[in-house]
This record gives C-alpha cells, sequence and structure tokens, in this order.
C-alpha cells in the first residue's frame, strides 16, 4: 500500500466487509432465524466492488442487497454525513423497522454513521450493542459503555450499533455461498435518493507516524527529571 | 480485545484490508521502511503491474466470485478453528472426530454431489477447499478426501437411488463417517490380485466377506466402510458394510510418524454378512475403485501444494526474522534459490490443477491427467518441505514450527492414492503403449 501527502492508495488492495459490520449482518440474520423479523437487506456505498461484500452478506443469510454507487473522487471523499443520508433515505424508502450496522470502520474508526442516521430519521439509537433483544413493538439493547454495561428499552423503528460481543459471526456455508448468486443486488445512485454527496471536510494531509527513535539512556535520577522537563514531558 | 474468534477475526480481516499492517504485525523492520519509503503520487496511467510473491501468476483473477468467497470463507474456518488444534492432535495422535461434524456443517464435504444435501459445486471449488485444509494438515486433507471422494462418491456414482438416500445425506452432514477399503496387507500397488472374497449365499440373499484391509484412513472409528472384494466370478465389487456386523473389527494402527491427526486402521472381515441391498450395483471391475481413487487424487494434487505453500510461507517469515552473522538468513543466496524454486513449483503447480479442475467440470480429463498432477504436485510438496525445514535449521524438527508435521505428512501423501513411481508408470504406459507394471509380457 502507498501513502501520499493527501490520502492512501487502495490500488489492488483486498477489500472486505468490515469486522463489525459483520457482526452486525450476523444479528440481523439470526432475528431473522428466530422469525422475529421477515427480511434482512444488505446496503452498501461504494464503487463496483462493494457488491462482492454485499455478497458475502448474502451468503451469511441476507435476503436482498442494495448497492448505492459511488465512484471516483466521489468515494474518495465519502464520509458518515453522505452516507449516513443515504442510510436514512433508504430506510425511509423500504419501510424499515430496524437499521443495524456496526459501531465503528475499522479504517477510517469514526463512529458516526449509527448516530447520525438516527439523528437524520429522529429514530432512537441503541449503540455499543453486546445485547439485542426484540421485545413487542421495543427493542432492549445492553450496551458496552466505559463504566460496565448499560442496559437500554427503545422504540422501534430504530438504529443500533454492534460492538464486538454481540455475537460471533458465522461462516457462510458452501451452499449458502451458491444461493447467494441467486438472491437480487439492486442498483442505485445517491442522486436517485435525493442525496447530495458532496464533502463537508477538506483533507489536509495524511502521514504515516513517525519512526520509532532510539531511547537515551541517562546516568542518574536528577538527569532523568531534568529531561524529562527539557523535552516537556512534566 | 477480549473474545478469542472475534478478535482474532478482526486481526485477520484488518491484515487483509490493508497490507501495510503485516510487516509492522509480524515485526518485520526490513519491510516497514520499504512501504514507509514509497511516497508517490497517484497516477492517471493504468496501474502498474506488480508482482506478488503470494500468487506469482493471479491464480485469483483466474477464479470466479463464487469460487473466491468458497475458498476464503472455508480458509477463515480453517486457520481459526483447525490451526490452533493441530499442534497437540499430532503431538499426542488425536483425532478430533468434530471436525467432520464441522465441515459438514460448512457444507465442505461431498461438494461436487448435486442433491442429497450436498453442495453441487464446481471441481475447482473442491481443488481450493483441499488446498486449504491440507495448508493446515494433510492428515485433515485425508479425513475430508475419504469422506467426500472415497465413500460418498462411489454411493453417488455406483449405488442405488434407496443407497443414496439412506446415507449421502448423513455423510454429507458429518453424522457418519466412512472409510474406504481396497489396499491389503499383501497387495497395495497391485489391486487387482486382491484377497478379500464376497461369496454370494442365495438362500439368505446376502454376502459373505472374508479378508483383510490395512492402511484405512478413518476406520477405527468409522461407521461404514465401502469395501472392495473378489466375488466369485473374479471380478472386484463394493460392498458397504456398517459397524456392528458380526465378523467386522476395525483394529487401530500403532506407532504411525505421518498423518498422525487422522486415525488409521485395518479392516478385517471374518465371513461378515452383508445384505443384497449393500452391494453397489452399478460397477463391476477395478474401475470401481480407479474412479473414487481418481476423484480423491485430484483433491489431493491441489492439497499437497496447499501443505508446499504453508512450509514455503513459514521458510520465508522464519528466515526474515533470524539474525545470523548480523543480516536476516534470507538475506543469504543458497536461502532465495531455495525460495525461488519453491515459489515456481507451487505456482506453476496451482495453475495447472486450476487447469485440470476446468477440464474436469468440462467432462474433458482423462484419468492420466490426474495421475501426472497427482504425481507432480506430491513430489514437488515434500521436497519443497524438506528445504524448507532445512532452512529452519534446529528449530525445523519442532513440531511448534510445523514444518516438521507437513514433512513427516507428505511422505503418506506421496505414496497413498498410488505412489510417485506407480504414477509414473501409468504416464509411461501412455506415452509409450508398452505397459511396465508387470514382468513377462
Amino acid at each position: 500500500m502507498q501513502i501520499y501527502k493527501s490520502g492512501v492508495v487502495t490500488d489492488g488492495v483486498k477489500h472486505s466487509m468490515n469486522p463489525f459490520c459483520e457482526i452486525a449482518v450476523e444479528e440481523a440474520v439470526k432475528l431473522k432465524e428466530k422469525k422475529l423479523i421477515k427480511e434482512v437487506v444488505a446496503v452498501s456505498c461504494g464503487p463496483q466492488q462493494a457488491q462482492e461484500t454485499i455478497r458475502t452478506a448474502l451468503a451469511m443469510g441476507a435476503d436482498r442487497g442494495i448497492h448505492v454507487e459511488v465512484t471516483g473522487k466521489d468515494y474518495e471523499h465519502l464520509g458518515p454525513l453522505q452516507v449516513s443520508k443515504i442510510f436514512a433515505a433508504l430506510a425511509k424508502k423500504e419501510e424499515a423497522q430496524l437499521v443495524i450496522l456496526g459501531k465503528q470502520a475499522i479504517d477510517d474508526d469514526c463512529n458516526q454513521t449509527g448516530q447520525m442516521t438516527a439523528a437524520l430519521l429522529d429514530w432512537p439509537q441503541g449503540t455499543f450493542a453486546s445485547e439485542v433483544t426484540l421485545e413487542g413493538d421495543k427493542i432492549k439493547v445492553v450496551r458496552e459503555i466505559d463504566g460496565g454495561l448499560e442496559t437500554i428499552k427503545i422504540n422501534t423503528p430504530a438504529v443500533v450499533t454492534a460492538d464486538l460481543r454481540l455475537n460471533t459471526p458465522r461462516y457462510a456455508t458452501l451452499p449458502n455461498i451458491m444461493k447467494a448468486k441467486k438472491k437480487k443486488i439492486a442498483n442505485m445512485k445517491p442522486a436517485d435518493l435525493g442525496v447530495d454527496v458532496a464533502p463537508r471536510l477538506e483533507v489536509l494531509k495524511v502521514e504515516e507516524p513517525p519512526q520509532r527513535e532510539a531511547g537515551v539512556k541517562v546516568e542518574t535520577v536528577e538527569d532523568l527529571v531534568a529531561r524529562l522537563k527539557d523535552t516537556g514531558r512534566i | 480485545m477480549a473474545l478469542r474468534n472475534a478478535a482474532f477475526r478482526l486481526l485477520a480481516n484488518s491484515q487483509k484490508c490493508a497490507t501495510a499492517l503485516t510487516p509492522r504485525a509480524q515485526g518485520t523492520v526490513s519491510a516497514q521502511h520499504k512501504d514507509a519509503e514509497e511516497v508517490s503520487k497517484p497516477s492517471s496511467k493504468p496501474s502498474k503491474v506488480t508482482f506478488d510473491w503470494r500468487d506469482a501468476l493471479n491464480l485469483e483473477g483466474q477464479l470466479t466470485e463464487e469460487e473466491v468467497m468458497i475458498r476464503d470463507s472455508f480458509r477463515d474456518y480453517c486457520q481459526e478453528k483447525l490451526m490452533p488444534r493441530i499442534l497437540m492432535a499430532n503431538r499426542h495422535e488425536h483425532f478430533h472426530r468434530e471436525i467432520v461434524s464441522e465441515m459438514g456443517e460448512l457444507g465442505v464435504l461431498g461438494p461436487t454431489i448435486k442433491g442429497y444435501g450436498c453442495a453441487g459445486t464446481s471441481y475447482v471449488a473442491y481443488g481450493l477447499i483441499a488446498r486449504e485444509v491440507e495448508r493446515v494438515d494433510s492428515g485433515y486433507r485425508s479425513v475430508m478426501s475419504v469422506q467426500s471422494s472415497l465413500v460418498m462418491h462411489p454411493i453417488n456414482a455406483y449405488g442405488t437411488e434407496a443407497q443414496k438416500e439412506k446415507y449421502l445425506p448423513r455423510l454429507a452432514r458429518g453424522e457418519i463417517l466412512g472409510c474406504f477399503g481396497l489396499t491389503e496387507p499383501n497387495h497395495g500397488s497391485d489391486p487387482s490380485s486382491m484377497e478379500t472374497k464376497a461369496k454370494y449365499n442365495s438362500s439368505s440373499g446376502t454376502f459373505s466377506i472374508s479378508g483383510a484391509k490395512t492402511w484405512i484412513t478413518n476406520s477405527p472409528v468409522a461407521d461404514i466402510a465401502v469395501v472392495w472384494a473378489k466375488c466369485e466370478d473374479s471380478k472386484v465389487r463394493g460392498f458397504i458394510l456398517e459397524r456392528g456386523m458380526k465378523g467386522l473389527s476395525t483394529p487401530k494402527i500403532e506407532g504411525k510418524f505421518s498423518l498422525r491427526a487422522s486415525v488409521t486402521g485395518m479392516i478385517l472381515m471374518d465371513e461378515v454378512e452383508v445384505p443384497q441391498e449393500n452391494l453397489l450395483p452399478n460397477v463391476s471391475g477395478l474401475a470401481g475403485p480407479f474412479g473414487c481413487l481418481n476423484n480423491a487424487r485430484y483433491g489431493i494434487a491441489w492439497g499437497a501444494l496447499g501443505a508446499a505453500e504453508f512450509c514455503f510461507h513459514a521458510a520465508r517469515q522464519y528466515t526474515l526474522d533470524r539474525i545470523q552473522f548480523g543480516v536476516p538468513l534470507a538475506r543469504n543466496q543458497l536461502m532465495q534459490k531455495k525460495m525461488a524454486d519453491m515459489l515456481t513449483e507451487i505456482t506453476i503447480g496451482l495453475q495447472s490443477c486450476l487447469a485440470l479442475g476446468r477440464l474436469i467440470d468440462e467432462k474433458k480429463a482423462a484419468p492420466e491427467m490426474i495421475s501426472m498432477l497427482k504425481r507432480n504436485s506430491c513430489g514437488k510438496a515434500l521436497d519443497i518441505a524438506r528445504q524448507a525445514r532445512d532452512m529452519l535449521g534446529g528449530n525445523g524438527i519442532a513440531d511448534e514450527y510445523h514444518i516438521i508435521r507437513h514433512v513427516m505428512n507428505l511422505e503418506a501423501v506421496n505414496t497413498y492414492e498410488g505412489t510417485h513411481d506407480i504414477h509414473a508408470l501409468i504416464l509411461g504406459r501412455a506415452i509409450t503403449g508398452l505397459q511396465s507394471f508387470t514382468v513377462g509380457k
């Protein structure tokens, strides 16, 4: 992979489903297997390759897919705000009762899309979920927070974001991978949903963390304290 | 990160997403420096083709999306669920019967069979599956090959509808485990002179089978056995024997130094009464067992290269990490030459296996093609494993580094399903028209 001054070149780098989103897909498929929900629709925004990721979701058990095509410069600058607008528009269009996604993407670590989607839809949100239980027209969500676990009950329709311990995603079985070929993936563009994906952020620069430098040995404690003061550490 | 499985997946996934992470995670200083130096701007020209030692002739680009997904999903299972078990399984010669059920759940048993709870996928996919499982261990792949090609395949190809309904779904799920009885203590390369006999008893409508089979993968714990015996008309036929039949015993073979993670034994038959409906009616003569063996040999051709790939990658990493005389071992010409040879043979081998798989899927393959590739893959893989063992020096004999286990396993893999030399005779006959199996003619 090459890193240049204003971004990361991803040509030829193999992409795969965000691990937290994999956990989200697994949770959705589990809910369907328990017959608590009717249909699982897998959505991804991006270039042609995004279809492979959708197909992985179909192989895990999703019923159909929606690929929102975003390419070139638009894709380079696609961020949580634009994606949440797309998700919000789709959720309304599909009359979804539950939008479930990973808590954050491991390439940008933003941790914003779920929350923004809920805000745009004015829906309740259950984020960092480690347990999700459907109770009638409400959802009980156990959230992982700094202090431990918090249990909340939210109304549907709602947005839930998946955390690590929510479940262990299944391996796609051979028969399911083959069935996935026949499941439909609908194609559309952000404009079809009335969404403008123009960036609101400008990336000034991207650089690697500095090379780790060798340490310095000092003879006495006084030296150590002096050094720490010099470099502004204390 | 607390949960082992998901955390492992996350790490593995981030390595898939961004190859730059790999050198850092494995601590190779040299590779890290190289990445930092490549600060170049993106150009509008078509992207430059770079050589990838992991996939030198772009096998990936020749696979369908479905084949890639099948391989990736199964590779994850093998690395996350099989790799952690293999060290102790091999050291203590313990067979994890559960893996058969796990593989059954994933739908990878009998994958090319259509119907009866099987996936019905391509032979190329079967090959990719075999390669991933043998990357972990040849013993595990042997178990899978036996179940898929040597038990499910004969029932599917030569059995009655009733037999297929009765056995195939349960074999596919890994609910029951099968074994294949052809080889005898006195007849290995020479199955046509087998001594196991099947006598038909018309009053009871049963066959009485007596004889001994040896080197049978799975037999000590198998639920059924597909046994080949000579009938009174001197023709070899296949019979399905079930555990519990009187006169049938399956002692374990002790003292094996190869394929220790799978269990091997004998099938001893002392006038075992086998009902008529357990005869496989749609084949007679050696074409039966050979059809099965060719099916398995194809998978082995792919599989052996998976083991070779593991040894190659492991030796590469070790020689990059180990510093002697102030430089990594990989800096040395002798090491690089060995790796160049490994890379070449593996790459060429995989391309040939892909070509063969496509031919089989088009029903345009002949048995000699399979012989040629089984022989090539096994011979080259054994050599690669031995070279890799050598590159690791003293550490190369420790099972923690895994390579010695592959060396031991590949000795058996090179020998079973037709020895290296026997396949040479099959090819020699095809080349010259003259058979050289027997003397005198």
